[in-house]
C-alpha cells in the first residue's frame, strides 16, 4: 500500500539525518510521538514537534524517557503508528519498556542516536557502543530487529522500513543511528506518496467473542485488535497465555517465549538487509554497519588500488545478524576484519557465526571519532 | 437499580479467571463492585472503556475486569493511559493502581499528567504497604507504622495524595474509605464523566499483611474503624487531609474545577498560532 500523501514531502531536500528519520516516520504514516529531549537525537523531536500537528498527529513531550517509552505503546494499542527518539542514557532509561513491547507484541519503533558512554560519556560526538545494548538490554530472553542506517537517505527509508517491519511483526524495531549519522547533511530525495510502501498491522477476523490475542497467525504474529471495538482483551507483560491470561507455568513460558523468538528467527531471511561491495572475489571481508560502513568505503578503496582483494560486508539490519549470508562467506574467504566504533560487540556475533573456519580480526574505535580509513588498511594488511 | 435478580456485577467480570488472588477481607474486591456499578451508572458503552493498571495487588484489578484492559509495568499505567488517550481520543480511559505504583515509583508520571490534565481517570487504592511484595513501607504509610523494611516504625514523613493531585494540578479529587460504598461510587462515576485528570484516593484495607503487622485488626475491623473514625468534609483544604497512623480520616471530595484538557488546551494554542493550516484534533471532551 502506498503512504498517506498528507505526510510525505516529495521532493529533493538537504536535510540531516534527524530531520530524514522524522520525515521517514511520518510517511510511514506515524501519527503520534512521545519524546524527551536528549544530544544528538533532540532534532528529530523537534521536527516532529514541527510537523506532526499539520499532518492530523500528535506529540507530547513527556515528563522523561520512561513515560515516552510506554506512551508510544498506549498509543500503539490505540491503533497509532508510534515513535519514540533517544540516545545512549535515554535509551536505558527505556529497555524495560522495549522488553515490555517484545513480551506484548506491540509495534512500535525507537530511534537511539548513539553517543559516546557509558553514562553520560560523549553528548556530542559518535559511538557504536550500544549494539548489544539494543540485543540484550532488557531483562529475559526476547528477539528484536535493529537496523542502522548510514546517511541521511537512509535515515528516511530505513526509518519507513522500521516501522513496516515492526507492523509486520508485531515487534519493537530499534533505529540505530549515531551522531554522525544524525547531523550530517546530505541529499535526500523524499518519492512520491503511492511509491513509498507502507504496511499495517493485520486485524483479527471472526467473531470477537472467540478472538485470541495471542494465538499465532500468519509467520507465528497474532493480528492486533485496537481497542474500543468490543473485543475486551486482556494484554499483561506477565506470561500469558494465547487468550493474554496470566499463567505462571513453565509451559506456558515455553510456549509463549519460544514463539516471541521463533516469529523473529525463522523469518530472519524475510528480515535481513545486506549491502555487499566487491564481495566476488574478496579474500579478506571488511565488516562494518551504520557510520563505519561508510568509512570503510575508503579502505576498500586503499585496498583495491594496492591489489589487495578486499571487499565489504554491510548488515544493514543488525539484529537479526544476517547469519546465512556471513555462514555462506565464511566457507570461501581467508579473514573477515570486523569494524565499529566499540571495543568489540558484533564483532562476537561474527565470530560466532564464523566459528573459527577464518580469522576474525577487531578494529576497535571508543568513539568521539570516526575510524582512520589508513589504520584499517594496516589491519586488512596483517590480515593476509 | 431494579431487576436485581441478576448479580449486576458479573457481565464486567472475566468469570473464567475466578477465583481472584486477592485475600479475604481485602479492600480490592469493593473497590471493584463499586467501580463496576459506577460503570452502570455512568451511561457509557464498556467497549469504549480501557482499564490501565500497573504491578501490584491493585495492578491485578486490570486483569479481573472484562473490558480491554492493559496490566503493564510497575509505576509506569499512567504514562501509558496518557498514549491510548491520546491517540484515542473518544475512549475513557481509567487507570487503577496501587500508591506505590502511582505515588512512589510512578510519582513523576502521577504529577506530570496532571499538571497537564491528560484526560485520564487515576483510582489509587491506597492500603499503606507494598502487599504483592510481602509488606514494605510505602509512600504513604504512617509514621510509627511497622513494614519489614521498617521494623522499628517508619519515620519519613508520608504524602498526603489529595494535596499532592490538588497542588500539582487535578481537576477532581477525592477521597473515601472502602466503607463508604455509595459515596465512592458516586465519586467514581462523576470523575468518569468529566474531562481532565481526576484522582480519587481509595483508603483500603489490607488485612493479610499491614492490618496485621499494625494491629489494626482483620478486615471487619478495619471497616469498624473507617467508620468511626471517618469525617466527611466536602470541599476541605487538601493541605490539612494528611493521614496519621490510627487518626481520623477525613473523606469527601475536595475539588472539583475545570480546566482544558491536554489535547483542548493544544488546540486552542495551535488554531491560535496555526489559523487555518491547524486542523483541531479529537479531544473527546463535550462541554
Ligand atoms: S496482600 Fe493485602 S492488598 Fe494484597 S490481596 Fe492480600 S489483603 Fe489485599
Amino acid at each position: 500500500m502506498g503512504a498517506d500523501p498528507q505526510g510525505v514531502l516529495t521532493g529533493v531536500h538537504f536535510l540531516d539525518g534527524d530531520h530524514a528519520c522524522c520525515e521517514g516516520a511520518i510517511a510511514a504514516g506515524c501519527r503520534a510521538a512521545f519524546g524527551y529531549p536528549i544530544t544528538p537525537s533532540t532534532e528529530i523531536v523537534e521536527r516532529i514537534a514541527l510537523r506532526l500537528p499539520l499532518v492530523g498527529g500528535v506529540f507530547v513531550q513527556m515528563e522523561d524517557e520512561i513515560a515516552s517509552s510506554i506512551a508510544i505503546q498506549g498509543a500503539a494499542w490505540g491503533g497509532k503508528k508510534v515513535i519514540t527518539v533517544t540516545s545512549g542514557p535515554g535509551m536505558s532509561l527505556m529497555m524495560e519498556h522495549v522488553g515490555l513491547a517484545a513480551m506484548t507484541e506491540t509495534p512500535c519503533v525507537f530511534v537511539n542516536v548513539q553517543r559516546g558512554g557509558p553514562s553520560t560519556g560523549l553528548p556530542t560526538l559518535p559511538a557504536q557502543g550500544d549494539m548489544m545494548q539494543a540485543r540484550w538490554g532488557s531483562h529475559g530472553d526476547y528477539e528484536i530487529i535493529a537496523i542502522s542506517p548510514n546517511s541521511p537517505q537512509e535515515c528516511f527509508d530505513l526509518t519507513v522500513h522500521a516501522f513496516n517491519l515492526s507492523e509486520r511483526y508485531r515487534v519493537p524495531v530499534l533505529i540505530m543511528m549515531d551522531e554522525s549519522v544524525g547531523h550530517m547533511t546530505e541529499r535526500v530525495t523524499i518519492p512520491h506518496a503511492e511509491q513509498i510502501e507502507v504496511e499495517s498491522r493485520r486485524l483479527p477476523e471472526g467473531p470477537k467473542e472467540e478472538y485470541l490475542p495471542f494465538a499465532p497467525g500468519e509467520n507465528l504474529v497474532p493480528p492486533m485488535a485496537p481497542v474500543g471495538e468490543g473485543y475486551r482483551f486482556h494484554v499483561t507483560g506477565l506470561t500469558h497465555n494465547e487468550k493474554g491470561y496470566p499463567v505462571m507455568s513453565p509451559d506456558v513460558q515455553d510456549h509463549l517465549v519460544r514463539r516471541l523468538l521463533d516469529k523473529i528467527r525463522l523469518n530472519a531471511e524475510d528480515i535481513a538487509m545486506v549491502e555487499e561491495d566487491q564481495i566476488q572475489d574478496a579474500d579478506v571481508v571488511l565488516v562494518a554497519y551504520g557510520i563505519t560502513s561508510r568509512v570503510v568505503l575508503r579502505t576498500l578503496h586503499l585496498a583495491r588500488e594496492k591489489g589487495l582483494k578486499v571487499g565489504v560486508f554491510r548488515p544493514v539490519v543488525v539484529w537479526p545478524f544476517p547469519e546465512k549470508r556471513l555462514r555462506e562467506l565464511a566457507e570461501r574467504v581467508k579473514a573477515f576484519v570486523v569494524v565499529e566504533l566499540n571495543y568489540g560487540q558484533v564483532v562476537l556475533e561474527v565470530e560466532r557465526i564464523v566459528g573459527g573456519r577464518v580469522p576474525t580480526v577487531l578494529v576497535p574505535h571508543g568513539g568521539g571519532a570516526l575510524h582512520n580509513p589508513e589504520d584499517i588498511l594496516r589491519v586488512v594488511e596483517e590480515a593476509w | 437499580m431494579k431487576n436485581q435478580h441478576i448479580n449486576p456485577v458479573e457481565p464486567y467480570l472475566r468469570m473464567d479467571r475466578m477465583p481472584h488472588i486477592w485475600c479475604p477481607g481485602c479492600g480490592i474486591g469493593i473497590v471493584v463492585n463499586c467501580f463496576v456499578r459506577a460503570l452502570n451508572q455512568s451511561g457509557i458503552d464498556p467497549d469504549l472503556v480501557s482499564i490501565i493498571s500497573g504491578i501490584g495487588c491493585t495492578g491485578r484489578i486490570a486483569g479481573y475486569l472484562k473490558l480491554d484492559s492493559f496490566h503493564t509495568t510497575h509505576g509506569r499505567p499512567i504514562p501509558f493511559a496518557t498514549g491510548l488517550k491520546v491517540a484515542r481520543p473518544e475512549l475513557k480511559v481509567l487507570v487503577f493502581s496501587g500508591e506505590g505504583d502511582l505515588v512512589s515509583i510512578g510519582g513523576n508520571h502521577l504529577i506530570h499528567a496532571a499538571r497537564r490534565n491528560s484526560d485520564i481517570k487515576v483510582f489509587c487504592v491506597n492500603n499503606f504497604t507494598y502487599a504483592m511484595t510481602g509488606g514494605q513501607v510505602g509512600p504513604t504509610a504512617p509514621i510509627h507504622s511497622i513494614a519489614t523494611t521498617t521494623p522499628y516504625g517508619s519515620y519519613d514523613r508520608p504524602f498526603n495524595l489529595p494535596f499532592l493531585a490538588d497542588s500539582t494540578g487535578a481537576v477532581y479529587v477525592a477521597r473515601w474509605t472502602t466503607y463508604h460504598v455509595r459515596q465512592l461510587t458516586r465519586s467514581m462515576v462523576e470523575a468518569i464523566n468529566k474531562p481532565g485528570f481526576c484522582f480519587v484516593e481509595i483508603i483500603a484495607p489490607c488485612p493479610t499483611i499491614y492490618q496485621r503487622r499494625n494491629r489494626l485488626g482483620d478486615g471487619l475491623e478495619a471497616m469498624r474503624y473507617y467508620k468511626r473514625y471517618s469525617r466527611v468534609i466536602n470541599g476541605a483544604n487538601t493541605r490539612m487531609v494528611g493521614l496519621e497512623l490510627k487518626g481520623p480520616i477525613i473523606v469527601g471530595k475536595f475539588i472539583d474545577r475545570d480546566r482544558s484538557t491536554l489535547l483542548e488546551a493544544m488546540n486552542e494554542e495551535f488554531s491560535s498560532k496555526l489559523g487555518a493550516r491547524y486542523q483541531p484534533y479529537p479531544t473527546g471532551v463535550v462541554r
